[in-house]
Order: C-alpha cells, then sequence, then structure tokens
C-alpha cells in the first residue's frame, strides 16, 4: 500500500511529467488557454494513459518477453496507443462535439505524446508489476491534468491583465510555464 | 525468429483493427453532406456577421433551416444563390452590397482636444474618463477599437487619427459598427450619395466652437435640396437615400463641408 501511495504522490507532484520530466509538453502549451478544454484534455489523456499502462504491461510480459521480442517494443506501444487515441477520439466526437472542436489538433496528437509513450517504458525500465504499471499511468495522466489545468488557471487572468507588447501570447506563457516547473521543483527530495 | 515476430504484429494489428472498426459503427455520426458544401461556397472569413460561432456553425444552421439562406452578409447575393441551389430552395433576390462608412471627420486637426489621455488604447475606456479626450462627445474617439474587431484588416488607422475603411476590402459583416462606442460608423449602400459626416446632437454653436467640420444644423441644405431629401433630426442633418438623386447640393452648399 505504501508502495502505491508512494507511486501516486511521486507521479502528480514530485516527478510531474510535464513540469518534472519536460514530457507531454505540446499539449500542456497547446490546450491550456480555457480550464474547461484543458479538463476534457487531461481527462482523454488520463484514460490512454491508464489503459495503455494496463494493455502494454500485458503485451510486455505475455506477448513481447514470453517470445523475447522485446526489440519491438516501441512499435507495439505506438500500436497499442494510436488504437487507444483512435479509440478516444471516436467516443468524444459522438459523445461532446464541443470538445471535440475544442482540442481539435491536439486530440490525434495524444499519439504522439511523449507523456503516454513515456509512461509505457518507463513501467518497463522501473519494473512495476501490473496494479502499479495502471496505478503509475493513472497517476502520472493526473499530474499532467494538474499541471493543465494550473496553468490553464494562470492563463485565464493572464487575458485580463496588462502584459508588455512584447511579451504578449507565447512568451509570457513559456515564463509562467518555467516559473511553474521551479515550483514543482520545491517538491523535489520529499520522499 | 522473424516468424513470431510478424505473427505478434499482424495480429495485435488485427486485433486493435477489429476493434476500431467495431467502435467506429458503435459511435457513427451522421453528418449531412449539404453542411459541407454549404461550407464550402462561404465567405470563410469566420468574420460572425451572422451570428453564429463561425462559417462551420452557421453551415448547420442553415441546412438544419434554423438560419436564413442571405445570412451571410460577406458572401451576399452569390453566396445567398449557392446556398439556395445546394438545399433546393429558391434564390432569393439579389441585394446591394453595403460597406462601412466613418461618420466624422474630427480628426486632430479638426476638432478640439478636452484632456489629454494617456491610458489603455481602447475607445470604450477612454470614453469611460470624462467622457473622452475631445470636446466633441459624439465624433471619433480614434484608439481603433474598430481596427482591432475588422475580421479582413479593412480597417487601419490614419495619420490624422481616424480610421480609414478600404472599400474594396469590407466585407459587411458589422463588426465594427457593432463595437464603435460612439456608433458613428455606419452601414451604408456603395450607391453613389452624398453623406452627413456628423453625428453631433449638441447645438450649432458649440459644435462649431469645437469642430471645424461639424454639422452646425443651420438648414441650408434642407432648403436647397430640389428632392426635398433632406431633414434635420437632433441637430444634423439626415439624407433620406431613397428620394436622393445625387445631385451635389448639398455638397456645395454645406458651409462646414460636412456633407461629403
Amino acid at each position: 500500500m505504501t508502495s502505491i501511495l508512494t507511486i501516486v504522490f511521486g507521479a502528480i507532484f514530485i516527478n510531474n511529467f510535464v513540469l518534472s520530466r519536460f514530457l507531454g509538453i505540446c499539449p500542456f502549451l497547446g490546450v491550456s488557454k480555457k480550464v474547461e478544454t484543458s479538463l476534457g484534455m487531461g481527462m482523454a489523456v488520463t484514460f490512454v494513459m491508464g489503459m495503455s499502462s494496463l494493455v502494454t504491461w500485458l503485451l510486455e510480459h505475455y506477448v513481447l518477453a514470453a517470445y523475447s521480442l522485446q526489440y519491438l517494443r516501441t512499435i507495439v506501444y505506438i500500436l497499442v496507443i494510436a488504437a487507444l487515441v483512435q479509440f478516444v477520439e471516436l467516443v468524444i466526437r459522438k459523445v461532446s462535439p464541443a470538445l471535440y472542436q475544442a482540442l481539435g489538433i491536439f486530440l490525434p496528437l495524444i499519439t504522439t505524446n511523449c507523456a503516454v509513450l513515456g509512461v509505457a517504458l518507463l513501467n518497463v525500465q522501473l519494473e512495476y508489476n501490473l496494479l502499479e504499471s495502471v496505478v503509475f499511468g493513472i497517476a502520472g495522466a493526473l499530474g499532467f491534468t494538474l499541471a493543465l489545468v494550473i496553468m490553464a488557471g494562470i492563463r485565464e487572468r493572464l487575458e485580463l491583465v496588462f502584459i508588455p507588447k512584447a511579451m504578449r501570447g507565447v512568451p509570457i506563457a513559456l515564463i509562467v510555464a518555467g516559473i511553474l516547473s521551479i515550483a514543482f521543483m520545491g517538491f523535489q527530495g520529499m520522499m | 525468429m522473424i516468424l513470431p515476430a510478424v505473427v505478434s504484429l499482424g495480429g495485435l494489428g488485427l486485433i486493435f483493427g477489429s476493434m476500431l472498426a467495431f467502435a467506429s459503427q458503435k459511435f457513427a455520426i451522421e453528418i449531412d453532406p449539404k453542411i459541407e458544401q454549404v461550407l464550402e461556397v462561404l465567405a470563410g472569413a469566420n468574420c460572425g456577421a451572422c451570428g453564429c460561432a463561425g462559417c462551420a456553425q452557421f453551415a448547420e444552421e442553415v441546412v438544419a433551416g434554423r438560419a436564413s439562406i442571405t445570412g451571410c452578409t460577406p458572401g451576399g447575393s452569390k453566396v445567398a444563390a449557392c446556398i439556395a441551389e445546394i438545399l433546393g430552395a429558391e434564390a432569393p433576390e439579389a441585394q446591394e452590397r453595403c460597406v462601412a462608412l466613418l461618420k466624422c471627420q474630427g480628426d486632430c486637426n479638426t476638432v478640439k482636444a478636452k484632456h489629454l489621455y494617456h491610458g489603455i488604447a481602447d475607445c470604450k475606456a477612454a470614453i469611460a474618463l470624462n467622457g473622452g479626450p475631445s470636446a466633441c462627445s459624439y465624433g471619433c474617439v480614434g484608439l481603433g477599437n474598430c481596427v482591432k474587431v475588422c475580421p479582413v484588416d479593412a480597417i487601419t488607422m490614419g495619420e490624422n487619427g481616424l480610421p480609414l475603411i478600404d472599400v474594396e476590402l469590407c466585407i459587411s459583416c458589422g463588426n465594427c459598427v457593432a463595437e464603435c462606442p460612439r456608433h458613428v460608423i455606419e452601414m451604408v449602400s456603395t450607391a453613389a450619395q452624398p453623406h452627413v459626416l456628423c453625428k453631433s446632437r449638441d447645438k450649432g454653436k458649440y459644435v462649431r466652437s469645437v469642430c471645424e467640420r461639424g454639422c452646425i444644423a443651420c438648414g441650408l441644405c434642407v432648403k436647397k435640396c430640389p428632392e426635398n431629401a433632406i431633414y434635420m433630426e437632433n441637430n444634423v442633418a439626415v439624407i433620406d437615400s431613397s428620394l436622393c438623386n445625387n445631385c451635389g447640393i448639398c455638397v456645395e452648399v454645406c458651409p462646414e463641408h460636412t456633407i461629403v
């Protein structure tokens, strides 16, 4: 139980996928203009990361390791992730066309989101068991969602304040991201 | 060595592929092909003149019958005819093209300043402070809110502090008309006609004391108009466009050169 809690807190705060590991930066900057869309993106990523952790762990142990095919790991994982993202895209388009439009290109881009492939590869590297893998995947995605929502909240407020002309738009977003990262660095060494 | 690799990858591909095929049937959504066709013929500026969030939504609304076929003002009668053809409806009558016109000539040389304004460059903010920086409380503030809302960059800020509207680029979306806090921009027909370029409701004496180009409501144009197309309303001359025959007499007689 302690190890599970360690994994959860570690993935969300200490080694936050976006702000400490620098994985999945593109949706972090691309879909963080509104809290609502960033929450939607976070949920889509959480589903994909949780499911892909589960499926890739099963494949790793019952297919790749069983037939010593570890050299196919990357391509198999990408196959799993791509299929899952495609599935999520189908569901979101049916259930919430507004969210589908708001996410735009970033929805299919979850396929190449390094956080998603990263969590699958880290699971192997850290030699987690099935439960730990899935927990790590979901907690990592929650950390990603947290970073996205914090960023979106700040950027929503930034819309209302005076920003020097040269800093408007992307520059101020990157600076905010940097400061957020510094803030999360404060969690380092807690456990 | 090769066989298990090929079989496992191929097998996985097949499994995921068939799962996706099943899901795509389960979660299929029907899209009316007409929506796509209507979207093709629209102006595509996403200006919002139709009242929808964008061209895509307008296309949906039109196909569903909730929006008017003539709703796309930038596209004009040409687009309306195309939409009518796609939907199998009757083509609407051709409408006259309208463009935005600034009804104020109070630039930095002609109108007196009340105070110097150093706040944020926004017309509404400037007006909130003591009724605006210029002595005329009906004229253009000149901070370019209209420039910001124009979707096709047809409006630029002139050197004299008044916005310049490029008639060729204007798509008559009406965003600037809605945005202008002083309501000095109006949609007018492109037909050759004189326009009274002043909206001041102040008394003539005051107008003359603060602006060189304001309507002082002297009534000369009303008297001289051979068609009786001009009348006075709220201390400003108004030209009835349906009666005007573009003779140009009012332009000549106006002592303040307000009618152009």
